[in-house]
């Protein structure tokens, strides 16, 4: 690779790759994210290279190794570019039809397109609804790249934003651009970006540090691994320009250990740009000096914290620090340091190439731009979804996510991760926006978004995020770790069936200090999951507190498994299968669960043949007595649905 | 000489003025006004722990709890340090540790404040993690013989016994910072993380 000396440099490289590429066509394969890797994306890329091999089509044709490409439980994902043509769950045996069919021919591979709710086929990739609704400016470009090669993100035009930057922008336009465009800490913060590259920039010291915010740990949420694995250049892109308008010449990427492909893909995407002279000294011939460190994070959530993460880069253990002063002035060794999340890094180099203006064109008044969302739970379309903020939740659930697994009945919204809020039904119109979010008891957070159903216990739901808080609070300070660890002794007793008259007062009295009193963000967010259930779904507390009842049936202390004796068919599939031998009957004779033995694992409910759906799970009442044993089953043949 | 920069401040709607660069507990205990602390050692760095010194500030027509450890005294500040906010926070802190450390200094703190039985249940760790032994340790002692351990509610403070039984027979100096009483009541007879100083001090007498 020859070091790239000038802006021209850049441009010739960028011609050459895009004039030895002809008219290829491209087959994109999510082999290079995690979650295509889990599906066996790599065997299906493999076999695309061997194929296009075989029939001597590598002028015509060219397989690609993408990052994730949004729909994730789809994989393996194959897209064919530029016909647009996207096959989901593809096996290595699929491979040779496609070659032969829609490679060489114009003919589809009906089996493997997208079928939707109503059973009709789809062919591109931007008319299937889970794509459709969405516009994906910061994450589209995972689909056009390897993210191992340089070139390819070259060729999409890639650092000429950055070469725009150095060669006809000041620091202070940078800076400018980016306050105007009004871009707001993708994190969870929310914090105004510009105005934060303004104070590292303007505060004393020579040595400034720029840091990407790779610490993505909130259960269920992968925005930002997705994106440094499967476009690795866009984020160092940003981050360059960053460090160019805010005068750092040093940068870390602070990324967990538990990203192991991020971290190779970065590694490689740090190499091929210190190759071309996109990092270190003189870039682009510029003059400007700048150069990243890869830190590990060891695997702790409130690391994810800025000052925590600083002190963990000094060596230290990662612990929020107590003091006032703004790490954009006095970070990681007292020096300005300013640290963006990796979205945020990514979305610098759009706002720099189309202008302020373009960005604020998209979104709410308060909230620019998209953001990346990792929508899971029990909708139907599961992934990663951008969306322009101002959306609505309903939107994104029902229009992208394709609405509510098995036709159950919504119950609650979970955004902004452990420490976000759950919202309810009535909520759902309301945009996707910081403040708005804020506004309703919930927030932003860097994107987790996780939707719940009927048979969701909410009471259960904030037990589980206060368990996982608990364990990731750093310990430091009191009312984040007694608070949170009595907290959730309420909440465990609440579920246990031993809730007390008080119990959701002390809740909200304990919640308050915490939230108030806390010394990093992890405390003074944690008890939303707790408030925001008890403001919206109240009634769950008091029937778990004065009815002995939890009306989802997830709370094992307060329910029963029983089979129904006018459903029940003998079938003895749960009989069989029931793991401690709970369940007493035979052959045509009814089956009776002994609540004695019974640990309440739900077996039984899920393998009682749903024609039949005998088993049921009471609260609240008390389970009928037993029929005598030996009564032999009603047969219900011909009256079955 | 050196002019010494002032600046002035307003604590409990009294004007005080004291040295720049110093924190609202202090320039607070300057002028005689009481803030609790638990974790706050004037000669180890503030540390923000027990929260116990959460005072109201006003500043720019913006009001917001910090702790008094931490922030410096600014000129125009306005402190409330017993806004019925704090010291429903303080009662609060005290409950909490109440129940997992019930020692007298706890005690004592929380009856001056109106705890009486803490509502909660916990193990009776008798430590706060207030951090002064481990503190003091290793910025004045330079020895680093006790340490954390842990995370979140797992977080507690151990010896290390590699330097433990080197150092701490003649030292001993954490003893009396300990708000709980821990270190003195436990180190002579099962110590943290269940290691007896005995061992440290046999090491010790061993090497000699």
């Amino acid at each position: 690779m020859a070091r790239l000396r000038s802006p021209a440099d850049l441009a010739g490289i960028r011609q050459q790759v895009l004039s030895q590429r002809g008219e290829k066509r491209y087959i994109a394969i999510n082999a290079s994210g995690t979650c295509g890797l889990a599906y066996g994306s790599d065997q299906v890329f493999q076999a695309f290279v061997a194929e296009i091999e075989r029939q001597g089509l590598t002028e015509q044709a060219c397989a690609r190794a993408t990052g994730c490409l949004g729909f994730c439980e789809n994989s393996p994902i194959v897209i064919i570019f530029p016909d647009d043509i996207c096959y989901f769950r593809v096996k290595p045996s699929d491979v040779p039809e496609i070659v032969s069919k829609t490679i060489l021919g114009k003919e589809l591979v009906n089996r493997l397109l997208y079928k939707d709710g109503k059973g009709k086929r789809i062919v591109h990739e931007g008319k299937i609804p889970f794509y459709k609704h969405q516009s994906r400016i910061v994450f589209g470009n995972n689909r056009l790249i390897d993210p191992k090669s340089i070139d390819d993100y070259i060729a999409l035009g890639g650092y000429s934003t950055l070469a725009k930057a150095l060669f006809e922008m000041s620091p202070e336009e940078v800076v400018e651009t980016v306050k105007r465009a009004n871009l707001r800490g993708r994190g969870g913060g929310g914090f105004p970006t510009g105005k934060k590259w303004e104070t590292t920039r303007n505060a004393p010291g020579e040595t400034k540090y720029v840091i990407v915010n790779a610490d993505e740990g909130d259960p269920g949420a992968y925005m930002d691994r997705s994106l440094l694995e499967g476009n690795p250049h866009s984020v160092l892109e940003g981050l360059v320009i960053g460090a160019y308008a805010i005068g750092s010449h040093e940068g870390y990427i602070y990324v967990r250990q538990e990203y192991p492909l991020a971290i190779e893909n970065l590694f490689i995407a740090l190499n091929q740009a210190r190759e071309y002279g996109l990092l270190g000294k003189n870039i682009l011939g510029s003059g400007f000096n700048f150069d990243v460190t890869i830190h590990r994070g060891a695997g702790a959530f409130v690391s994810g914290e800025s000052s925590a993460l600083m002190t963990a880069i000094e060596g230290k253990v990662g612990e929020p620090r107590p003091k006032y002063t703004r790490t954009a002035v006095s970070g990681i060794w007292e020096r300005p340091s300013n640290l963006n999340n990796v979205e945020t890094w990514a979305t610098v180099p759009l706002i720099i190439s189309k202008g302020a203006d373009w960005f604020t064109s998209i979104g709410t008044a308060g909230s620019k731009g998209t953001k990346i969302f990792s929508l899971v739970g029990k909708v139907n379309n599961t992934g990663l979804v951008e969306v322009p903020m101002g959306m609505t939740l309903r939107e994104i659930i029902y229009d992208i996510g394709g609405g509510i697994r098995y036709g159950k009945e919504f119950k609650a919204v979970q955004t902004g991760g452990p420490s976000g809020g759950c919202l309810p039904e009535s909520l759902l119109d309301i945009p996707v926006d910081f403040d708005e979010l804020t506004k309703v008891g919930s927030m932003m957070g860097s994107g987790g978004m996780i939707v719940m159903d009927e048979d969701n216990c909410m009471v259960d739901v904030a037990r589980y995020f206060l368990a996982f808080l608990a364990e990731e609070s750093c310990g430091k300070c009191i009312p984040c770790r007694e608070g949170i660890k009595q907290m959730l002794n309420i909440l465990n007793r609440i579920c246990d069936g031993q809730g007390r008259t008080g119990d959701i007062d002390l809740l909200e009295e304990l919640s308050e200090v915490v939230r108030d009193a806390s010394l990093c963000a992890l405390g003074t967010t944690a008890p939303n999951p707790v408030l925001s259930t008890i403001r919206y779904f109240r009634d769950e507390y008091e029937a778990h507190i004065k009815e002995r009842r939890c009306p989802a049936g997830v709370c094992k202390a307060l329910i029963s498994y029983y089979i129904q004796p006018e459903r029940c068919q003998a079938c003895q599939i749960c009989l069989r299968e029931c793991p401690v031998g709970a369940i007493t009957g035979g052959k045509n004779l009814l089956h009776v669960i002994d609540q004695d033995k019974c640990t309440k694992c739900g077996t039984c409910l899920e393998v009682c043949p749903p024609r039949f759906a005998a088993v049921l799970i009471l609260s609240g009442e008390p389970v009928p007595a037993a029929p005598p044993q030996g009564t032999k089953v009603e047969r219900t043949k011909g009256t079955q649905q | 000489m050196k002019k010494v920069e002032k600046v002035t401040l307003t604590i409990n709607d009294r004007e005080v003025r004291v040295k720049k660069g110093m924190t609202i507990l202090e320039a607070a205990r300057d002028a005689g006004i009481h803030i609790p602390t638990l974790c706050y050692h004037e000669k180890l760095a503030p540390y923000g722990a027990c929260r116990l010194c959460t005072v109201e500030i006003s500043q720019n027509g913006r009001t917001r709890l910090v702790t008094a450890c931490v922030y410096p005294a600014e000129d125009g500040l306005i402190v409330q340090t017993e806004s019925p906010q704090v010291t429903k926070i303080r009662k609060m802190l005290l409950e909490l540790m109440l129940a997992s450390a019930p020692a007298k200094t706890i005690q004592d703190l929380a009856q001056q404040h109106g705890v009486a039985k803490p509502r909660f249940e916990a193990e009776k760790t008798n430590c706060i993690l207030c951090g002064l032994c481990v503190r003091y340790c290793n910025e004045i002692k330079q020895a680093n013989a006790i340490g954390f351990v842990g995370r979140g509610t797992e977080r507690r403070v151990v010896f290390y016994p590699e330097i433990a039984s080197t150092v701490c027979a003649s030292c001993r100096e954490c003893f009396s910072l300990c708000p709980t009483g821990k270190l003195p009541s436990e180190t002579d007879g099962v110590c943290f993380d269940d290691l007896t100083l005995e061992d440290f001090l046999g090491a010790r007498q061993a090497r000699v």
